[in-house]
């Protein structure tokens, strides 16, 4: 897949950086208001294809993300899970919100327990997760018009 | 109650599409149109006239909020729902290079 | 009851740290494949035991209470129910690890194995409507992902016809669910149950188990929805067929359905003997159309996919009977077929290993060159047919009593002959693979497939000779946990 003209491109260089910057808000801020880490991941991810729709497929950073997609997929699950396993160790109790890192005071950015760590957790696996489902099917399309 | 039968028309719109069409992709969008359908069943169900969004910013609100939980629901099933479709197009993908068509009644190669 | 949440939260790990870890160290996903499957058939057996003089152990998940948060219900059908998954997941990692030399990407395979695991014993414990739709979704998608791990045509076009099947069970399930929740306003199983005594045998209510219905014997193949089994099953690799074949319809399809007809709808065959003939009719309808469509099989697999729509009839059957003997026979059949339809799938599997043909009538002579596997299969089938020492035995005979108790003497002749028709495609398989002689080069399949089928060879023995205290231990808690019916509410919703 070919990238797209020049105006194009300039914009995506301005823009593509605060739409990452907005997904990151979103998957911060998700204890909060509404949002929250799937929300933030499809915002992060949509600014990761509009790159690729500007600039084209087969880009060196592409291919550099594309090859760490799975292990960043398995990082987010892993941190999702090991949130949820922190309840069991301590309390029994799977799910459990543990204060481990205390809960904050109510409506400050840090607080709501361990809910904001699984909220990044999701964010990552939902931002590989979503782009590396756009370059799957980006890269057939590259194939079949060969 | 009248809302609630047109989302079962939906569905039932979208289950003709999956049944009757011979086209992969339009199959592929009967199954989109019945997960819509249902997703908005749900979200009607929790909905309440005269109600606020359920986030809670201050400590004192009042509390007439929406069902939150068909919302959270919604959201859960939109996830599978994107895990299917995407499935079902690399499927699609996946029939269209090794048959050249993606019409449902010339891809039997398994007999029966 | 700590293993409970571990039931999920250990092949979860597994799933999420196979991708991670496997690229540095090649065996890595295997190797902890097959721990993470034993340590769940570990569990499994602690399950049985902790629930001993215990009808229910509810588990909260973060300490929510019932009706506002998720649980898990364990009760003796489910332990069973994980018993069952977690011994041919088991043996199906056993023949994995050797088996999938064929095939690349092995960690996608190993991934998608335990995420199904997980959803297979998500769905079996579980306590709540909406968390056992994503526990079928997700054990459905890992399975329409491993019937095309292959990607040849065949396997593609076997795979799209079950997913187009498969999602369209998934969408009803889900309208079904939208509607009891708009008529009930809860998601707990036993709150639902609760709300539904007040409507009992209205419209609704009978329209709702139609839903549920339609969509559980989509996914449990039975008669008029069956067509995709008999492609998709044999598509995918063996020890995924054994395990689909074994376990997975039991669980999407008749463990949730008995389920909900006898815990949450609260029907009984004396309450409603109209619906339990509709049940009984189904059961017949699978047994006689599949046996016979077997018969003129020409596929090793594919006859095997023929033989397990028929046999889920059989436990359709004896749900339908509704006796104890009829459901205790239905119970210890799910038990009884899933090990031994593993096993057949199995040395499928070894056969087309060694050999690359599953056409039975290519093959030959392998009765000599593999006596392991086949003789492997001769256990398998005859405890599939019924021959006394093995335990396919007693569950079809507690069907055949249950029918006569019931008045339904024509029933139990139409269901022990039909073991006739069982014996007819076995032996068809039989001698056309291992006794014919037409020496196909062949040699013994590999020492850890060999292993995995005699494992579930030597658990037909051993459950068939201890029928006794299977009985006390395993099937009649769970035959009265579902003859309970809706004091399952009491027991979820009255400790609080």
């Amino acid at each position: 897949m070919g990238g797209m003209s020049l105006i194009v491109r300039r914009i995506t260089e301005i823009v593509c950086g605060f739409i990452f910057m907005y997904g990151l808000y979103i998957i911060l801020h998700g204890h909060l208001t509404p949002g929250g880490g799937f929300a933030g991941g499809v915002i992060i991810a949509g600014s990761l294809i509009l790159r690729v729709l500007a600039f084209g497929s087969g880009t060196e950073s592409e291919r550099m993300l594309s090859k760490r997609i799975p292990k960043l997929m398995s990082v987010g699950l892993l941190i999702f899970w090991g949130a949820a396993f922190t309840g069991l160790l301590m309390a029994g109790i799977f799910f459990l919100n543990a204060p481990i890192f205390g809960l904050g005071t109510p409506f400050h950015l840090l607080s709501a327990g361990l809910i904001p760590i699984c909220n990044i957790g999701i964010g990552i696996n939902v931002a590989a997760g979503l782009f590396s489902i756009f370059l799957a099917f980006a890269a057939v399309k590259y194939f079949m018009e060969e | 109650m009248l809302i609630f039968i047109s989302c079962i028309i939906l569905f039932l719109i979208g289950l003709y599409a999956v049944v009757a069409k011979r086209n992969l992709l339009k199959i592929a969008i009967g199954f989109c149109i019945m997960e819509y359908a249902v997703n908005m069943l749900f979200a009607l169900i929790g909905f309440k006239s005269g109600a606020i969004d359920p986030v809670i910013t201050k400590v004192d609100m009042p509390h007439n909020f929406v069902d939150p939980l068909p919302q959270a629901l919604v959201l859960t099933a939109i996830v599978i729902g994107v895990g299917t479709t995407a499935l079902f197009l690399s499927f699609i993908v996946r029939i269209y290079e090794k048959f050249k068509t993606l019409d449902v009644s010339e891809i039997k190669k398994l007999k029966g | 009851m700590i293993f409970l949440p571990l039931l999920i939260a250990l092949p979860l790990f597994s799933a999420f740290v196979i991708p991670l870890l496997s690229k540095l160290w090649k065996p890595f996903a295997p190797v902890i494949g097959n721990i993470t499957t034993f340590v769940l058939f570990i569990f499994s057996l602690y399950g049985i035991a902790a629930i001993q003089g215990f009808p229910m152990l509810v588990y909260k998940f973060g300490n929510w209470p019932p009706p506002i948060g998720i649980i898990f219900s364990f009760d003796a059908f489910s332990a069973f129910m994980v018993f069952v998954i977690s011994i041919i997941v088991f043996s199906g990692a056993l023949f994995a690890t050797k088996y999938l030399n064929h095939y690349t990407g092995q960690w996608k395979f190993w991934t998608l194995y335990m995420l199904l695991t997980t959803g297979l014993m998500g769905i079996s414990v579980t306590g709540d409507l909406f968390n056992m739709f994503v526990w079928i979704e997700i054990s459905a998608i890992a399975s329409y992902a491993l019937v095309s791990f292959g990607i040849e045509a065949e396997e593609l076009e076997a795979s799209l016809k079950y997913m187009v099947m498969g999602e369209i069970a998934g969408m009803t399930l889900l309208l079904a669910i939208a509607l009891i929740y708009a008529k009930t306003s809860t998601l707990n199983l036993a709150d639902i149950a609760l709300s539904f005594q007040t409507i009992q045998y209205s419209k609704f209510y009978w329209s709702i188990l139609a839903l549920l219905l339609f969509a559980f014997s989509v996914k449990a193949a039975l008669v008029p929805f069956h067509f995709w089994l008999p492609d998709a099953h044999p598509a995918a690799p063996a020890p995924i067929s054994s395990l689909l074949s074994g376990v997975f319809i039991k669980v999407l399809g008749v463990y949730t359905s008995a389920r909900f007809i006898f815990n949450i709808f609260g029907l009984t065959r004396e309450n409603a003997p109209f619906f339990f003939n509709i049940l009984v009719g189904i059961g017949l309808l699978s047994i006689v159309y599949a046996g016979i469509t077997a018969l003129s099989q020409k596929d090793y697999k594919r006859l095997l996919g023929f033989s397990t729509i028929s046999q889920v009839g059989y436990i359709m059957l004896g749900l339908g009977i509704g006796n104890f003997y009829g459901i205790a026979g239905a119970v210890l059949y799910i038990l009884a077929h899933g090990i031994s339809k593993a096993l057949l799938f199995l040395t499928s599997g070894s056969v087309v290993y060694v050999t690359g043909e599953r056409n039975i009538e290519k093959l030959g002579g392998l009765g000599e060159s593999m006596p392991t596997t086949a003789w492997s299969f001769r256990f398998g089938a005859l405890s599939l047919i019924g021959l006394p020492p093995l335990i396919g035995f007693f569950a079809k005979f507690l069907i055949a009593l249950g029918a006569i108790k019931q008045g339904f003497l024509w029933l139990a002749i139409v269901a022990i002959g039909f073991s006739g028709v069982t014996l007819g495609y076995l032996l068809k398989i039989e001698n056309n693979v291992y006794l014919k002689k037409n020496g196909v080069e062949a040699k013994e399949a590999p020492f850890l497939m060999r292993v995995a089928m005699v494992f579930l060879v030597i658990l037909l023995l051993v459950l068939g000779i201890g029928y006794k205290p299977l009985m006390d231990f395993v099937i009649q808690p769970a035959t009265d946990a579902l003859l309970r019916g809706t004091e399952y509410i009491n027991l979820i919703l009255g400790g609080i």
